[in-house]
């Protein structure tokens, strides 16, 4: 074996022992690498209770009540729904079916948020474009965030024709979530 | 590859391809952003914030892109030590580093209009964040060292280590909840409609023409730099011998 030879053995070798080292870091730290929980996760108490937290999920449609300032909905993983209360200033992107990350506490089983970020998609397209699928009814309102623990999920492609819901929080399931 | 370990070979082809670069960045630039600034319709969603995409997508790409070029120069340099390796991996660092601070900057502008927030800690921001600092930590260090060489050698092994960062950028979205969106490449095509996937693919052919034409002008400067080392030691050696 030349030196040459010997030196590029090393580096993969090395290299191959810093990825490993990698990997079981992040697997092992997956729990707060994570940037919400979803609802069912909160709902199955796999979440503690007074710790602050983010959940994540879509605004459930007609659930948004506004009063000033002060906002109460639902967020949703289409398998469960958790209320959150909130007041403040709402991003331009929230609206019902869209995607939210709400960071707070739970108390008594509601979530009182202190911050609401809007999720946005991947979906980009000009409003005309958005119109035509809505009219020809290829149209899909919300998607559901990806449930954490789900390695290597595949999105879904947009506007599926009458796209078939995958039940959140299926493990290991190849399907996670529908984009919207 | 061995061949092009000679600067004067390597150059010869650098410089043959600066011309058709610079001009290719030049004539994409020209069409590209007034398509993507001005004539490509706002999102549904975003409005004209959109536009901040044709500057971040690209800004990304080219940050991991010259990573990937200089994780591979690195490597070549500590298996091989060419010493045009390590002249190239220089020369590509700052751009890298400019093009991720670039990335990172366009996002905060977009995240605080449409998510609400400049900056989250999520897996994709972080990364990205990570992989600013890699960079300027390799450039920290291969200036580091009286003695160049040396400097060469240390910041190849970061160069190289650092590549493993690149799939957990790309993969973070998948892997991970995040605030960011995901790929917007599916299996079937993409979630983005044609009209604005027009600007973002001139404009990601515009900035890697301009990276690629930066690169090879830097790598002039770089040799430049070597020589006139070199000629600087050999006149401190002249004169110290003359003296004794």
């Amino acid at each position: 074996m030349t030196r040459k030879r010997r030196r590029m053995y090393f580096l993969l070798l090395g290299l191959a022992g810093v990825g490993a080292g990698v990997a079981l870091a992040l697997s092992a730290f997956q729990d707060s690498i994570v940037f919400f929980r979803s609802p069912t996760e909160v709902v199955e108490g796999k979440v503690a209770t007074g710790q602050r937290l983010q959940i994540g999920g879509l605004v459930e449609a007609g659930s948004v009540v506004k009063d000033g300032q002060n906002v109460s909905f639902a967020v949703t993983d289409m398998a469960h729904t958790v209320k959150v209360k909130y007041t403040g200033l709402l991003p331009d992107l929230f609206r019902e079916g869209q995607g939210v990350v709400a960071e707070g506490k739970m108390e008594h089983g509601v979530f009182m948020a202190s911050t609401i970020l809007a999720k946005h998609d991947e979906n980009y397209m000009p409003k005309e474009v958005a119109d035509a699928l809505k009219k020809s009814g290829h149209w899909q309102e919300g998607g559901v965030p990806a449930p954490p623990g789900q390695e290597g999920g595949v999105q879904a492609p947009p506007h599926q024709d009458g796209g078939v819901q995958a039940p959140p929080g299926q493990e290991g399931a190849g399907q996670s979530a529908p984009g919207k | 590859m061995h061949r092009f370990a000679n600067p004067t070979a390597f150059m010869r082809i650098a410089n043959a391809i600066f011309p058709w670069a610079a001009g290719l960045a030049t004539v994409l630039f020209v069409i590209g952003l007034p398509v993507a600034l001005v004539t490509s319709p706002p999102d549904y969603q975003q409005g004209d914030s959109v536009r901040l995409f044709y500057v971040h997508v690209p800004s990304a790409w080219i940050s991991m892109l010259v990573y990937g070029s200089l994780a591979l120069s690195s490597a070549a340099f500590l298996i091989w030590r060419h010493p045009m390796a390590s002249v190239s991996a220089r020369a590509i660092a700052p751009v890298g580093a400019i093009f991720t601070a670039l990335a990172l900057v366009t996002g905060a502008l977009w995240g605080r209009p449409m998510w609400g927030a400049y900056w989250v800690w999520d897996a994709r921001l972080t990364s990205e964040l990570l992989l600013l600092f890699i960079y300027l930590g390799y450039i920290a260090i291969a200036d580091a060292f009286e003695d160049p060489e040396r400097g060469d050698k240390a910041a190849a092994v970061l160069g190289v280590v650092g590549s493993v960062n690149l799939p957990i950028i790309h993969f973070s979205v998948e892997w991970w909840n995040t605030l960011h969106q995901p790929s917007i490449i599916k299996m079937d095509g993409f979630t983005v409609d044609g009209s604005i996937l027009l600007p973002l693919f001139l404009m990601l052919g515009a900035f890697t023409c301009y990276a690629v034409a930066i690169w090879i002008l830097r790598l002039r400067s770089e040799l430049l730099a070597v020589k006139l080392r070199n000629a600087r030691m050999s006149e401190v050696n002249l004169a110290s011998a003359a003296a004794e």
